[in-house]
């Protein structure tokens, strides 16, 4: 039974990082109905920025913290300019947008190991090993980190989607984006602020991702898992993508601790063809029945 | 730069051109977009394996045995993920390929992730360019005719193929069943010149690349295709120089080409006999001045 919890509460704890890294991705495809395959690079380059401010310059925890986020987001926009807005200025089909990130995505890969290296990084200890003691239960300090941040980071989106101005805008848009156009709103403006968004939330997960394990080139490869954790929510729901990236978290700790580790990726795999034949639309999502 | 290196790179041009020959049906054709397209390149490459090394089949017969496998591959993953939408379909057959890959790693029959060397060297420039050439024939073939047609009326508008009563589901699955067979072949043949097989040979960026390469030689054409395949297999080889700096540049190159000439190379056009004799026709400098008013007449020019 202890043990059980125990594999609960690590499974909260990666959870609440993929959902991070998921609603990033949902929220730009609420918006723009495509898969943004380049978000992977973003959290990959946010890992380095985060490694990068701890050991070269020496910057405290909450600073590098930050710093990466910043430049994550940065990152984000840069490619929204580069290589999806030519793309919506010409209503290129969404294939093309597809094309285009994972161009993105090689070119992120590749200029990473091209010249910072292909070897793996470790961060500095942040945090004390020690972990904390509820009674027969033991919490790592990075995992309750993790899970603190990652909540924290959550609620605020939530505030600022459900209460601000701009979140209205991206409400709108996310609902019908030329009717948006007609009522004044900039949806240009709300796109980079979007995948802002997206690329903070990105590079904080980026840097919680790299203390838990390590820094390398394709770690980008983790983002399959918050796309995982959104076609289980029903990709473009917000809700969804946090319930189904808990979920798999979850699932994902239980396989390893009881079956093996080595079958965790494959069950995740698995579990998205089965969901996506037995409730295609993902448990919060909703059918859109086409029209003639 | 001997013939030896120049063979190489033509027999893996051809290998990748028979891959991309089925995934240009799949997306060119019919629109969909597949990122699973290696998972079925290692179904058929470690089942021609298993044939030419475990039961000791010729060549020739065990690829065929792959493409099978392949294809019978694609009736089950068809069967569960050809009524799902746009990006679903995408990140189903993402999850699938990947799925294969991960399955593979774990089989130790196979030698696991480790791989599995001593596989011998059965593919020759020759085979692959009589293989692919039949492939070409027989895609060209069936684009021409009706079922073709089918599936390139469902890639331009799917509900109203759907009206005139074309059956959407059937012809998408008839696609993936010969772009999975294509994909087996190439992986069969795959195996069979590297003489080694690793479940990592088959990851993602083998799908991303076969997907980059329809495009870039542009969607719905077959010497699109052609063009592409051999570019694409030969620049990065060329290019060895730069080794770490190449595959920047191929991904910028991507990008690039997305916002500048999105249709490719071909974009929906063909190299046929007719175009290469109607363009000697009008430049040849000797032909005579009643060709043109003969063209003219012709309602031509």
């Amino acid at each position: 039974m202890t043990q059980l919890i125990q594999q609960l509460i690590n499974g909260l704890s990666i959870g609440s990082v993929y959902a991070l890294m998921a609603v990033g991705y949902s929220l730009v495809y609420s918006i723009m109905n495509f898969s943004n395959f380049a978000h992977g690079g973003v959290i990959m380059l946010g890992s380095y920025f985060g490694f990068f401010l701890l050991t070269l310059f020496k910057l405290p925890f909450t600073a590098a913290f930050l710093g990466a986020a910043l430049g994550a987001a940065v990152v984000a926009v840069i490619i929204e300019r580069v290589a999806y807005s030519p793309l919506r200025a010409r209503n290129a089909p969404f294939l093309y947008f597809i094309i285009s990130a994972m161009g993105a995505s090689i070119f992120l890969e590749n200029f990473v190991i091209a010249t910072i290296g292909p070897t793996f990084k470790t961060y500095p200890p942040v945090f004390p090993k020690e972990p904390f003691r509820f009674g027969p239960l033991f919490v790592g300090r990075l995992d309750m980190m993790m899970f603190l941040i990652s909540v924290v980071c959550l609620a605020a989106l939530v505030y600022f989607i459900d209460f601000t101005k701009t979140g209205k805008a991206i409400r709108a848009t996310a609902y019908n984006m030329r009717a948006s156009v007609l009522m004044g709103i900039n949806t240009d403006m709300v796109i980079i602020i979007v995948f802002g968004i997206g690329g903070a939330l990105a590079g904080i997960a980026g840097v919680l991702f790299g203390m838990k394990y390590t820094v390398y080139p394709q770690m980008g490869f983790i983002t399959l898992k918050s796309f995982i954790a959104a076609v289980f929510g029903g990709l473009g729901s917000l809700p969804g993508a946090v319930i189904g990236s808990i979920l798999l978290g979850v699932i994902e700790t239980l396989t390893s601790g009881y079956i093996s580790s080595q079958l965790r990726d494959l069950i995740s795999f698995s579990l998205l063809i089965i969901i996506l034949v037995i409730r295609p639309m993902g448990l919060m999502g909703r059918i859109t029945e086409e029209k003639a | 730069m001997d013939w030896f290196y120049i063979k190489g790179i033509l027999i893996l041009s051809g290998i990748n051109l028979m891959a991309v020959l089925g995934l240009s049906l799949l997306t060119g054709f019919t629109g969909l977009f597949s990122f699973g397209h290696a998972g079925f390149m290692a179904l058929g490459a470690y089942a021609t394996a298993v044939m030419t090394v475990k039961f000791g089949i010729p060549f020739i017969p065990a690829l065929l045995v792959g493409g099978l496998t392949a294809a019978l591959a694609s009736l089950f993953i068809g069967r569960l993920t050809l009524n799902l939408k746009g990006d679903y379909f995408c990140i189903a057959t993402l999850g699938f390929g990947e799925a294969i890959r991960l399955i593979l790693d774990n089989i130790q029959y196979f030698g696991g992730a480790r791989g599995w060397p001593g596989i011998p060297q059965e593919t020759t420039l020759l085979k692959v360019v009589i293989l692919n050439i039949i492939a070409i024939i027989i895609l060209k073939n069936l684009i021409r005719s009706r079922h073709g047609r089918n599936m390139i009326a469902i890639r331009e508008e799917e509900l109203a193929s759907k009206i005139v009563g074309i059956d959407v589901f059937r012809y998408k699955m008839i696609s993936l069943l010969i772009s999975a067979f294509y994909a087996g072949i190439a992986g069969g043949m795959l195996g069979h010149y590297a003489t080694f097989l690793q479940p990592k040979m088959f990851s993602l960026v083998k799908s991303t690349e076969l997907t980059i390469i329809v495009i870039f030689g542009g969607l719905g054409s077959i010497t699109g295709s052609v063009l592409g395949a051999v570019v694409l297999t030969a620049l990065p080889e060329l290019l060895r120089a730069f080794a770490q700096w190449r595959l920047v540049v191929y991904g910028a190159a991507v990008i690039f080409i997305m916002i500048s000439r999105p249709e490719g190379l071909m974009g929906g056009k063909e190299l046929s006999f007719m175009t290469i004799k109607s363009v000697l026709r009008y430049t040849k400098p000797w032909r005579k001045i009643g060709a043109f008013t003969e063209g003219r007449r012709q309602g031509r020019l």
